[in-house]
């Protein structure tokens, strides 16, 4: 019983392994990079568009949309990182339809890297928006004595962004293997359509989380007072 | 019991304990937020975007608790370091 696509190795020499891991997150890289390479070859800006186009702009728009119901003002600086996050998770795990695939997101390898991703942006975009004094101005925020604990609640944050993540992929992969000695063919079914519905819960988590972190880093302290305008 | 025995005889139970006893805090947690989430959209059907968005972050972070003992009950079954070790010395013997 598998407890992950780390073990499922193709081709080794040495140290060097080539795992389901790497084969399945370079594949999801590739379908993700060179399909929107080819739909964004011909943009129109009119009513005519092809079906494509439009449901790339829908993707895209939902997703400034959601930012900026978290309360980032401009989504347009965290689009490309909180979008890709969400993107790859949720193709990650849509593509368990394919008979053989495994979402690379059920190895904690993945699901760290994301979440160290993750633990490095929210202080530079913090450190963007406020300057560098005024992020670390934050860590003491309410009193002083608060510092080890904030700093605490970075990493708990960030392990529990990873281990979330892989537990509920690894979690679906394992209830249906484990099915399939069991039952025929129409409970594993099921079960695939409930693992296919928690990968895009938990794609959005992941990304509405990360949108959240960004913003509590980088929201306005006090309102500087506007000096009296003379009269 | 010699070793082996017993270890193996201590990951199964405690991998079942943990899984049973783990999931019940959160399905509790879960239910009493679902529950006030729905009659919070009662009250404001307007606010019903917002409700619904911080009601699922709010399960995940619940449910990532039961996660938690989900994954220490398969590392117990399935990647048991110790279950390894005495494997490991039964086999050299």
């Amino acid at each position: 019983m598998r407890l992950s696509p780390d073990e499922m190795i193709f081709w080794q020499h040495g140290f060097l392994k080539l795992n389901a891991t790497i084969v399945f997150t370079w594949g999801l890289m590739l379908v993700l990079a060179v399909g929107s390479k080819l739909i964004t070859r011909k943009l129109s800006t009119g009513l005519e568009r092809s079906r494509w186009q439009n449901l790339l702009e829908i993707v895209v728009t939902g997703i400034e949309k959601q930012i900026e119901d978290v309360g980032l003002r401009h989504p347009e600086k965290y689009i490309g990182f909180l979008g890709t996050l969400f993107l790859f998770v949720a193709l990650g795990s849509l593509c368990t339809v394919i008979p053989g695939y495994e979402p690379p997101t059920g190895s904690l390898s993945t699901t760290a890297a994301l979440a160290l991703s993750v633990f490095v942006a929210v202080p530079l975009f913090g450190i963007e928006d406020q300057g560098m004094g005024g992020y670390l101005k934050s860590y003491v925020e309410p009193t002083f004595i608060m510092l080890p604990f904030n700093v605490i609640s970075e990493l708990s944050r960030t392990l529990a962004l990873a281990v979330r993540l892989f537990g509920n992929m690894m979690s679906g992969v394992m209830i249906i293997g484990i099915l399939l000695t069991i039952t025929p063919f129409i409970f594993p079914i099921v079960m695939t359509v409930l693992g296919l519905l928690t990968g895009m819960v938990q794609a959005y988590i992941f990304s509405i989380l990360a949108a959240v972190y960004i913003a509590a880093a980088t929201r306005t302290r006090k309102p500087k007072p506007e000096p009296a305008p003379k009269t | 019991m010699d070793n082996m025995t017993l270890i193996a005889v201590a990951s199964i139970v405690t991998a079942g304990l943990t899984i049973a006893l783990g999931s019940i805090g959160p399905a509790l947690g879960e239910g009493r937020a679902v529950a006030t989430a729905l009659s919070s959209l009662a009250q404001q059907p307007d606010a019903a975007t917002t409700i619904t968005r911080t009601l699922f972050v709010g399960l995940a972070m619940i449910e990532s608790i039961a996660i938690y003992c989900f994954v220490v009950s398969m590392i117990l079954i399935f990647a048991n370091p110790f279950w390894n070790h005495v494997i490991a010395q039964a086999t050299t013997k």
